[in-house]
């Protein structure tokens, strides 16, 4: 190492809460040559170091989402790799699994390299591709695991789709195991879903919209859940928004079964009757729905115990085309990158996680879940770390998400905590505002 | 204005006098409609655009009518379901109208929620005149108006709704306005057509007709729409018309006298109704339909008129 402490930064004065490493607590972050050189509560900082004062803030392993849609290749007017990642270092991510429902969908190692180079283009967040669990996602034949496991892919998904032949997602369990691949599942039973637009309750009934029972989710949870144990294989339940999978997902947990969970913010957060009073706003539409209320309850109640490992954004980017139109022809999904995290710290406010559990949930769960580096402060680990202000209040503007695609439910709402700085490997990728620091 | 209101789209929004102010008014509407000349200049100047993506007769014909009759232009444009693929959205449909500078656009659209949508985009007022599943106002209105015409009032009455809850718009719309007049709802119908929730909104739901009618003041029977049957909401017409149908027997033995029988129409004779039923004395049917008209007129005036009025005569001085 040369004298000069030049391209060192010192972030501190800051709430560093990293659940991976049992810290919370004030502490100096020391990044150094791209890593974690130390945290601790007192260092002598040289003169020439950067410093980053994150008093008043928390300090955290930076996010880690299993779960956005980046639409490239192919939909590449809704979001590129370069837009998502753009998206993702504002809301404090440090690395995003991009689902594979592109156009030509990731069955193939072409399309997992052109992600992964478009990735190291845009030089943001890291890119994770997951890749298909069938060709095409049609769920008639297996997509090559070992190729894409080759090629970079964490992860199979047929995601935006379920695995409806029982048999194709036995055999796809039982080849995964040979790549240590988890399979990302997109839970619903399709004849139950039918042509249904939202939850199925009082306010579908009322807005007279079709409805989706909230077990057209849970019967699939169950069947994959028996397929797990019938296989051994490495399940990971996408999304889960009913109470009847939470309770599915943490009775198989209890009984020993080797299996992980998601949840996304608004599922944690809005509920059917949002949709009524949103008056048919169509970025209150995506699928899995908008649940009840006490679908709600027990998906903050799944989160606090673990039951559901980590939050992921399931961000949706769409054309404003494509959303304002009926909310039966308008086209499922939200943007998450830039807001799931003042989203989530509500929870905190509002006494259903602590700030250890939520972070937890934001970084080292998810890392765990699909054995990715990261989601760790510890010394030596690649320095992609988060600078949260949990006290900045801001109004989202859709007009300001680094976005594409502006479809969010908390347009024009009032919104508390915001991610200020992003490290990712060392390198400063976001400073909102571009000014203190 | 109707009340709060610049457009009429949903009565769940609606409060009781809002709905008393429509009722009130048709009643002078009606007076119009039965003299020998049935024309006031009162809209003289101001246009009406009916915009219909679904099918439909009686209803744009009534819009139509009531607009005639108060002297208004009217404009008939059918269209084809937008979608997001293909085609024109229904966004750019309703702008184009609007660029013709209608006073009051009509709206009819097999997807819920889509006058709400093209009432956020346009200038003019929006009459939803039906949308999917979710309101049918003017119905709703003129159900109530002929009940309270016939039965005095509605305070204290019981009127039962027997069909397919599920899909239909006119069963909320009367739910959203009935009980606000002091009515109390029960809903029949097979437990498939049924959709959740229906108790939170003050109904009392009963699957056993019998039971449902009995005491009743009114019963509206619903259309029977051929596509749900193997949907599969139910076995077939055959079994529904006998256990939730209406013919003059059972109406003879359950219904208490009186009791009056509307429907929305069209009628699925022999399925729902039978048609002694449908023609018989305690049929209001062709009532619904010329008070359709005169609550109808009554809400193109309050929407498109000129202001406080209170009759069509004042408004025509």
């Amino acid at each position: 190492m040369s004298e000069s402490s030049a391209g060192t930064i010192f972030i501190e004065g800051g709430r560093v809460i990293d659940p991976a490493g049992g810290v919370d607590g004030v502490r100096t972050v020391v990044i150094r040559d791209g890593r974690i050189a130390e945290v601790s509560e007192r260092v002598e900082r040289p003169r020439d170091a950067r410093l980053v004062d994150a008093r008043g803030r928390w300090v955290t392993p930076g996010f880690i989402d299993l779960h956005a849609h980046l639409r490239e290749p192919g939909q590449e007017y809704k979001e590129t790799v370069a837009t998502g990642a753009a998206a993702a270092v504002a809301g404090g991510y440090t690395a995003v699994c991009a689902m594979p429902n592109t156009v030509p969908p990731n069955d193939n190692t072409s399309v997992t390299e052109l992600v992964l180079k478009r990735a190291a283009a845009a030089g943001l967040a890291r890119i994770y591709p997951i890749g298909c669990i069938s060709k095409g996602q049609k769920g008639e034949e297996l997509a090559e695991y070992g190729e894409l496991r080759a090629a970079g892919c964490v992860a199979l998904s047929d995601d935006g789709r379920p695995v409806a032949s029982a048999s194709l997602m036995r055999r796809a369990l039982e080849y995964a195991l040979a790549f240590g691949l988890p399979l990302s599942v997109h839970e619903e039973e399709q004849q139950l879903v039918g042509k249904g637009v939202m939850h199925e309750g009082p306010a579908a009934t009322r807005l007279g919209l079709k409805g989706i029972p909230g077990q057209a989710e849970e019967v699939m949870v169950l069947r994959d859940l028996a397929l797990a144990e019938l296989t051994g294989g490495r399940l990971h339940v996408c999304h889960v928004s009913s109470a009847g999978s939470v309770r599915a997902v943490r009775e198989a947990k209890r009984r020993g079964l080797r299996l992980t969970a998601e949840v996304t913010p608004h599922h944690l957060a809005l509920c059917d009757e949002d949709v009524a009073r949103s008056g048919y706003d169509t970025d209150f539409k995506m699928n899995p729905p908008l649940r009840s209320e006490d679908d709600v309850r027990a998906c903050g109640e799944g989160l606090a115990d673990g039951t559901l490992d980590c939050i992921a954004t399931d961000h949706a980017p769409h054309a404003i085309e494509e959303k304002q139109v009926e909310f039966d022809a308008a086209l499922n999904g939200i943007v998450g990158l830039e807001t799931a995290f003042p989203v989530c710290l509500d929870l905190v406010r509002r006494k259903v996680v602590t700030e250890r559990r939520l972070i937890d949930a934001l970084t080292a769960a998810p890392a765990r879940a699909f054995g990715l580096p990261g989601g760790s402060l510890a010394r030596g680990a690649p320095a992609d770390v988060a600078v949260l202000d949990p006290m900045a209040q801001w109004r989202c503007d859709p007009g300001e998400l680094r976005s594409k695609c502006k479809n969010t439910p908390w347009k024009g709402r009032s919104l508390v905590g915001r991610c200020t700085h992003t490290f990712v490997g060392g390198r400063l990728v976001h400073e909102l505002g571009g000014g203190r620091g | 204005m109707i009340g709060r209101h610049r457009h009429c789209i949903a009565l769940e929004d609606y409060s009781r006098e809002e709905i008393l102010e429509v009722l009130d008014l048709a009643v002078s509407m009606k007076e119009v409609l039965e003299r020998p000349v049935k024309k006031v200049p009162t809209l003289r100047g101001k246009s009406v655009v009916t915009l219909f993506f679904e099918s439909s007769t009686r209803t744009r014909s009534s819009f139509e009518t009531a607009a005639k009759v108060l002297s208004a232009d009217t404009l008939s444009w059918t269209a084809a379901t937008s979608s997001v693929t293909k085609g024109e959205t229904l966004i750019d449909t309703a702008r184009n109208l609007e660029a013709m500078k209608p006073d009051v656009l009509v709206i009819r659209h097999s997807a819920s929620g889509a006058p709400g949508l093209v009432a956020r985009h346009v200038a003019c007022s929006v009459v939803s005149a039906g949308d999917g599943a979710h309101e049918h106002p003017t119905q709703g209105l003129l159900d109530a108006f002929t009940l309270r015409e016939k039965l005095g009032t509605l305070e204290g009455k019981v009127v039962a709704i027997v069909g397919d809850i599920t899909h239909s718009r006119v069963a909320r719309s009367n739910l959203h306005a009935l009980p606000k007049l002091g009515a109390k709802v029960r809903l029949c119908g097979p437990p498939t057509m049924i959709p959740p929730g229906m108790e939170r909104l003050g109904a009392k739901v009963d699957h056993d007709l019998r039971s449902a009618v009995d005491g009743a003041d009114a019963v509206i029977m619903l259309r029977i729409q051929h596509e749900r049957i193997g949907d599969p909401l139910i076995p077939g017409t055959r079994e529904y018309s006998k256990l939730w149908g209406l013919n003059a027997k059972k109406a003879g033995e359950w219904l208490k006298p009186g009791a009056l029988i509307l429907h929305p129409g069209p009628i699925n004779r022999g399925v729902e109704l039978s048609t002694e039923l449908a023609d018989g004395p305690r049929s209001v049917i062709l009532d619904q339909v010329q008070n359709g008209v005169a609550v109808r007129m009554a809400i193109l005036y309050l929407l498109a008129g000129p202001g406080e009025p209170t009759s069509p005569e004042r408004a025509k001085a």
